[in-house]
């Protein structure tokens, strides 16, 4: 799901709109950077992004990662090759559910394979397609550190844990019902004091 | 052999907050060390314990500790490793979720005892909810002085603060997390120099894991000559254990050290034996990255001994008949299980995880992967397996970090043991 003018082959989408934060996640970066010392505000580009990623429409466009950039004080390339590193950044549009299956070993063993194949049969997409109402992403990641509760899955950084095809299928169609709804869990900035 | 030191709370309702942890005799070892002890007794309660780091490399941690740049006029930083990421690993996520101010109270015993006024706690940003529970945690020390400006009266004052990773195995390497909390990627730094010199921000840095640092906390209100005692030879205390796969209970469990792997397996305190009563086939005793070990070699060492849950015992015979104790993650497999798709999977991990620096992992990982898929896809040569194996070796102690360690040693350790296996996937 490409929306705009790419950069990069495609790697990064350019929305060309301009992107802020609220007042109050403003606030809440500006305390994120006190925690370090002066100077290393870089620091704070982890947690700043998965605010970002959370409040600025569920992905990191180059308009994001610039604004970004420009609260932290850092050149462009600093934040790109960050967002580009970790797998929790996502660098394209997401469903508005994402369904991250966990795929290796412990889970793989409890039956992990069959809940993931599953989920591709009832929503009818492979790993990393969107449905076409623009629902659901199905994404396959490695361990979540739950393997005692395989097979796992997060859904926005939610967990859900012992996954069956009926339980995902439970899953899904709840997700489907709380559409427009606000989820009861608390967003990044929210998680810090 | 059950003994509850670390998760003697665990089950009180509402444990969590503050009051209740500290109705329970919570805080009364920060207490007692701040009120009482100078920091280089804390220390030396430390050393005397035998406590070793419970992340997987099981080094010394009063001996880490000594290692500290004490000369410096820098700041110096404790930075706690939350970045459980090692598959079959959960013991660390567990005791934050269940008992955040175990390890709060050990952050402070042990900054107290470095010398250290900022303490970052690095969790991986999958436990994005165990952020908020454990800021909430040090809110609540914060306001009963625990933390802060001038803890309890006295001159030591102290900061923790909670700090997500991204998503990112290799970010459990001590050095690469310094780096992802600098703002970068996780590339791990060629050593030395160490972080006790130059760690975070170039300034002196002890990195240790959740629950070693929660340990510290038991090991001030017991006293370290009696956590000594508990446990086996230079395996003392308790360790948590994950146990997961095909068993009946997986789950977290807090072991005397020296408990034989046999009870563990199958005494229905812990794993309750395997799943459907069907017959064990193999173990993974310490997270993926050590060696699998048949269900023979696992119960009893080449040499006829029970095998026990000791850093020694697990390690008898080395890499030919032994493994690690590692992270406590312990992965079971029934004899449904194949061996080549568990070795495939866990080979596409590594490939995935591995930053990209060093050529011998990079490379070697992804091509491990692709032969292992071609095995297991039916499309296999005999000759691959020798393959693997002279792969595995040239990664092994060719590069910057452990993780092609990591890479190599399941590999090679599932063709040792199980290579007809193999075979027989490509008749």
């Amino acid at each position: 799901m490409n929306t705009g003018n790419s950069v990069n082959h495609h790697l990064f989408v350019r929305e060309n709109k301009a992107v802020s934060f609220s007042d109050e996640t403003l606030e809440k970066v500006r305390s994120l950077i006190r925690r370090y010392p002066e100077g290393r505000q870089k620091s704070a580009l982890l947690p700043v992004l998965h605010i970002a990623q959370e409040e600025l429409g569920g992905f990191l466009s180059v308009d994001t990662m610039d604004y970004v950039a420009s609260l932290l004080n850092l050149n462009p390339i600093e934040v790109y090759e960050v967002a580009t590193f970790y797998s929790m950044f996502y660098l394209d549009k997401m469903g508005k559910y994402v369904l991250e299956v966990c795929h290796t070993g412990p889970c793989a063993i409890c039956g992990g394979e069959d809940v993931l194949q599953h989920i591709r049969d009832y929503l009818h997409i492979e790993t990393g397609e969107t449905t076409p109402d623009g629902m659901f992403t199905l994404k396959e990641v490695e361990c979540l550190g739950a393997c005692g509760n395989g097979p796992v899955m997060q859904v926005n950084t939610e967990f859900y844990e012992h996954m069956t095809a009926r339980q995902v299928e439970k899953v899904i169609e709840d997700l489907r019902q709380k559409q427009g709804e606000e989820g009861t869990s608390k967003g990044w900035a929210e998680q810090f004091s | 052999m059950g003994r509850a030191i670390l998760l003697d709370k665990v089950n009180i309702p509402g444990i969590r907050a503050f009051e209740v942890y500290r109705e329970h005799g919570g805080y009364k070892p920060a207490g007692k060390a701040l009120l009482g002890m100078t920091p280089a007794q804390v220390q030396q309660e430390v050393i005397k314990s035998g406590l070793r780091g419970r992340g997987g490399a099981g080094f010394p941690t009063g001996l880490k500790w000594s290692f500290l740049d004490r000369k410096s006029d820098k700041p110096r930083y404790l930075v706690c490793n939350a970045d459980e990421s090692e598959p079959g690993t959960f013991k660390d996520r567990y005791l934050m979720e269940k008992l955040p101010h175990l390890l709060i109270e050990g952050l402070i015993l042990s900054s107290y005892a470095l010398g250290v006024k900022t303490c970052y706690i690095y969790i991986r940003g999958e436990f994005k909810y165990l952020v908020g529970i454990l800021e909430t945690a040090i809110h609540e020390a914060k306001k009963n002085n625990y933390l802060g400006e001038k803890i309890l009266g006295t001159d030591f004052s102290l900061e923790i603060y909670v700090h997500p990773g991204a998503g990112a195995y290799i970010c459990g390497e001590e050095t690469a997390l310094l780096e992802s909390l600098e703002g970068k990627r996780g590339n791990p730094r060629i050593k030395p120099p160490f972080p006790a010199y130059k760690g975070l921000y170039d300034c002196p840095t002890v990195v240790n894991n959740v629950e070693t640092l929660a340990t510290v906390t038991s090991i001030i209100s017991m006293g370290g000559d009696a956590y000594s005692k508990l446990g086996i030879g230079k395996s003392t205390g308790t360790k948590l254990m994950s146990a997961c796969g095909n068993i009946n209970n997986p789950g977290v469990y807090e072991i005397e050290m020296g408990l034989p792997v046999e009870d563990f397996i199958y005494s229905e305190e812990y794993c309750g034996g395997i799943k459907n009563d069907r017959m064990l086939k193999a173990v993974i005793p310490g997270g993926s990255s050590v060696p699998i070990l048949p269900a023979d070699l696992i119960l009893n060492t080449a040499k006829g001994q029970p095998r026990l849950l000791t850093y020694e015992s697990l390690a008898e015979g080395e890499f030919i008949s032994g493994s690690m104790l590692g992270s406590g993650g312990f992965i079971v497999f029934d004899e449904n299980a194949c061996i080549v798709r568990n070795t495939w999977n866990l080979t596409r991990f590594y490939r995935h995880e591995s930053c990209g620096q060093c050529s011998p992992c990079r490379e070697g990982t992804g091509w491990m992967e692709k032969i292992l898929y071609r095995i297991e896809h039916g499309q296999g040569r005999m000759s691959d397996i020798d393959l693997l194996v002279r792969i595995a070796k040239n990664i092994e102690g060719n590069t910057i970090c452990p993780l092609g360690d990591a890479a190599a040693w399941p590999v090679a350790s599932a063709i040792r043991h199980f290579r007809k296996e193999f075979e027989a996937h490509i008749k």
